[in-house]
C-alpha cells in the first residue's frame, strides 16, 4: 500500500490507535522548549500540510495535540518543538533520542498553500507560534519559487526565548526572505528592535491584495495584530490564523475544541479571518 | 407496513423470549424512579415509566469505553474490544429512539467513529408508544417526538387489553414470527390505534411558545441575551445536564495503569462542557469562561449548532435535563424566556 493510503485506512478502521514511532533526535532548544525529530514505524511518511498537528501520546500520562514543526518536504521523519507546561509535556521533555511514543493523526486544515502560490507573505509569529510556522517557511524555503516576497515578524518576550535562531539567518541568506524582530524586554547584548509586535507592522511595505498576512501567537495577540493587518487593507480572506484549542480527539467529536459550532480540530486549526468573523462571541481572537 | 399484536397477558413469555435471543435491556423500577437495566426477571419490566435517570445511552454510548490496550516495554498496542454482543434495549419512549438517531449522525460523520457503529449494528430497538405525559418536564410535542418516527425495529403501541406492534425492519420482524402468541393485527385492533392516535393529540400540545422554526430563529439572535447570565448565576456546573441528555456526546480520554505499570488500557469517559476546565489549554486560556457561557454552549448544541451542521435539533425533548438540575435550571422556561424577549423587541 501507498504511505498515503495507509494513514488513510487506518484513520477510517482505527481511529483512536496511535502508530509506533521513535525519537531520532531531541535536543533542548531554550530554558523551557525541546525540539524533537520523529520517525514512524516503518519510515512512514507523516505526508501532513504544514499547519496541521498530531496527537502525541505517551502511555499512561496521555495524549496532546502538537504542531508539526517541519515541513512536509522534510522526508522520513517530522519535528515537534515542545514548550514544558504541565504533566504531559513535563514527561514529553523526559523523553530522549531512542524513546518511543504514539502518533495520530495528521490531524484538521493546514495552511492554504495551494491558495498561496504566486502571493507576497507576511508571517507575524508570536513566541511559541514561530513553531508551527517554521512548518510553513520550511515549505517557501523548499519551493522558494512558488512565492513572491515573504518576510516575516518575530515577537516574543526576551532574547533567550527566541526559538530557531540559527536558523533564522539561514532562512534570510537561502531563500532571501526578509526577518525583523521585536522582544518585549531586551537583555544587555539585545541590539534589535524593544516593542510589542504591533509595532513592526505599520512600517511594512505590502501591495496588500497580493499578500497573505498569516499571524500566529497567544491568543491575545491577534486581535491586535489583526487590526493592523486590516488596516494594511489586507483582504479578510487572506488574513489566516491557526487557533489553539484543547484537543482531545482530533475527530470531531469530543466537543473540547469547540468553537460555537466549528470543530476546529476538524475545520481548523487554520482558518481565514472571513471565518473569524461569522463567529457571535465565543472566538477569543476574533478583532472587534 | 405490517402490524402484529400481542395480548399482555403473553408480554412475559415474549420478555422471556427474547432474553435468550440477546442481552436485553429494560426500564425498571428504582425508588421512585426508573432505570434501564439488564433484565434478569422478567417480572422486573416496567412499561408505565418516566424517562429513566440515565438515558440508554450507557449501552450505545458507554460512560468509560475501552479505545485499546497497550503496553511500554516492548512498546506494543491491541484492540480492546473483541467482539460486540447482540442486544435489545426494550420498551424504549420514542424520544430516546430520536436520541440514537442524533447520536448515528454525529458518528456517522465522518471521520466515522468504529466504537460507536459496531455497537449499533447489534442493536435491536423495541419501542413503546407514550398515549400521555411522562410528567411536567417533557417537551416532546415541541420537538415532534412524541410519537413514532422511525428508527426503531419494533414498535408497542398500549391499546388495553394488548399490544399493537408496528414492524420496521427485518431485525424486527424476525422477533415477532413463529410465535403462537404473536398475531397478525385485526382491522378492530388498527381501529383502536388509531383513536388512539386521535385521543394522543388533544394530550400533546406544544410546550414552547413559538414553533421550532421560531425557535431556531431566536437562538440565531440570542446570543447575548441576559437569559444566559440569569441562568448561569443559578447554575452550579455539576455536569448532571449533560450526563443524562441522550444527545450529549463529548468525552474525555484518561490512560488506566495496571499495577505492573507496564500495561494500560486507554478509555474514553463521558465529560461533560458544564465542567470549568472544558476548554482550557495547557497555558491556562480558558477558552469558554463562565457558567452563562458555557450553559449557552450547552443549549446552542441543542437548538442551533446541530441544525446548522446536521439539519436537526438535538434536544429530543425527554426532559431529563430539567427533572435533574439541582439549580431548577428549566429548558422549556428558558427557550421562552428568549421566545418572549424576542417578542417584545
Amino acid at each position: 500500500m501507498l504511505e498515503r493510503e495507509i494513514l488513510l485506512e487506518k484513520m477510517r478502521t482505527t481511529p483512536y490507535l496511535p502508530m509506533k514511532a521513535k525519537i531520532i533526535e531531541a535536543e533542548m532548544v531554550t530554558e523551557k522548549e525541546k525540539f524533537f525529530r520523529i520517525q514512524l514505524e516503518n519510515k512512514i511518511n507523516l505526508g501532513h500540510v504544514p499547519g496541521q498537528f498530531v496527537m502525541v501520546s505517551i502511555f499512561g500520562f496521555g495524549e496532546a495535540p502538537i504542531s508539526v514543526c517541519s515541513s512536509p518536504s522534510d522526508k522520513s521523519y517530522f519535528e515537534l518543538t515542545v514548550r514544558n507546561v504541565g504533566v504531559f509535556t513535563d514527561k514529553l521533555h523526559k523523553l530522549d533520542k531512542g524513546d518511543e511514543l504514539g502518533i495520530r493523526g495528521p490531524f484538521g486544515k493546514g495552511f492554504p498553500i495551494d491558495n498561496m502560490f504566486g502571493y507576497d507573505v507576511m508571517i507575524v509569529a508570536g513566541g511559541l507560534g514561530i513553531v508551527p510556522l517554521r512548518s510553513l517557511i520550511r515549505y517557501i524555503m523548499h519551493n522558494r519559487g512558488d512565492f513572491g516576497n515573504v518576510q516575516i515578524l518575530l515577537g516574543c518576550r526576551s532574547p533567550k526565548e527566541l526559538l530557531f535562531e540559527e536558523e533564522t539567518k539561514e532562512w534570510m541568506k537561502r531563500a532571501e526572505i526578509k526577518f525583523n524582530c521585536t522582544v518585549d524586554r531586551a537583555d544587555p547584548d539585545w541590539r534589535g528592535n524593544v516593542g510589542l509586535i504591533t509595532t513592526l507592522i505599520p512600517g511594512v511595505d505590502i501591495n496588500p491584495t497580493r499578500t497573505y498576512g498569516i499571524v500566529v501567537g497567544p491568543p491575545i495577540m491577534y486581535k491586535f495584530v489583526i487590526v493592523k493587518l486590516l488596516e494594511k487593507k489586507i483582504p479578510d480572506h487572506q488574513i489566516i490564523v491557526s487557533l489553539e484549542r484543547r484537543m482531545r480527539c482530533g475527530l470531531g467529536k469530543c466537543g473540547h475544541c469547540q468553537i460555537e459550532g466549528v470543530y476546529v480540530c476538524q475545520s481548523g486549526p487554520v482558518f481565514t479571518y472571513n471565518d473569524l468573523k461569522k463567529f457571535k462571541g465565543e472566538c477569543h481572537e476574533k478583532a472587534v | 407496513m405490517k402490524y402484529v399484536s400481542l395480548k399482555k397477558t403473553n408480554l412475559n413469555d415474549w420478555l422471556e423470549y427474547l432474553k435468550n435471543k440477546a442481552k436485553l435491556y429494560a426500564p425498571r423500577k428504582k425508588e421512585n424512579l426508573f432505570v434501564f437495566r439488564q433484565v434478569k426477571e422478567v417480572n422486573d419490566v416496567c412499561l408505565d415509566y418516566i424517562p429513566t435517570i440515565l438515558p440508554p445511552k450507557k449501552y450505545y454510548f458507554p460512560q468509560k469505553e475501552k479505545l485499546f490496550k497497550f503496553s511500554l516495554q516492548p512498546f506494543k498496542t491491541a484492540k480492546a474490544i473483541d467482539k460486540f454482543e447482540d442486544f435489545i434495549l426494550f420498551g424504549m419512549h420514542t424520544c430516546d429512539i430520536a436520541g440514537i438517531q442524533c447520536m448515528d449522525v454525529v458518528f456517522r460523520d465522518a471521520p466515522e467513529d468504529p466504537n460507536y457503529l459496531n455497537r449499533k449494528d447489534k442493536m435491536t430497538i423495541i419501542g413503546i408508544e407514550c398515549l400521555k405525559y411522562c410528567d411536567k418536564y417533557a417537551n416532546c410535542a415541541s420537538m415532534g417526538n412524541h410519537v413514532p418516527r422511525g428508527g426503531y425495529d419494533l414498535m408497542m403501541v398500549d391499546l388495553g387489553e394488548k399490544f399493537i406492534v408496528h414492524i420496521n425492519s427485518e431485525k424486527g420482524e424476525k422477533l415477532v414470527t413463529g410465535l403462537s402468541y404473536i398475531k397478525e393485527a385485526n382491522q378492530a385492533d388498527m381501529d383502536l390505534l388509531e383513536r388512539r392516535r386521535e385521543a394522543k393529540k388533544k394530550v400533546f400540545k406544544e410546550e414552547f411558545i413559538g414553533s421550532l422554526p421560531k425557535v431556531y430563529d431566536v437562538f440565531d439572535k440570542s446570543f447575548a441575551s441576559s437569559v444566559w447570565k440569569d441562568i448561569g448565576k443559578r447554575c452550579v456546573a455539576c455536569g448532571n445536564c449533560t450526563a443524562v441528555c441522550p444527545t450529549c456526546y463529548c468525552f474525555d480520554t484518561n490512560d488506566d495503569m495496571e499495577l505492573s505499570l507496564n500495561s494500560g488500557t486507554r478509555y474514553r469517559i463521558w465529560n461533560s462542557c458544564q465542567m470549568d476546565d472544558f476548554a482550557k489549554v495547557a497555558a491556562g486560556e480558558d477558552f469558554r469562561k463562565g457558567r452563562d457561557s458555557r450553559q449557552r454552549h450547552r443549549y446552542y448544541r441543542k437548538f442551533k449548532y446541530p441544525v446548522d451542521k446536521f439539519n436537526r435539533f438535538f434536544c429530543i425533548g425527554c426532559g431529563r435535563c430539567t427533572r435533574t438540575c439541582m439549580a431548577d435550571i428549566s429548558l422549556v422556561e428558558t427557550v421562552n424566556s428568549l421566545l418572549s424577549e424576542e417578542g417584545l423587541q
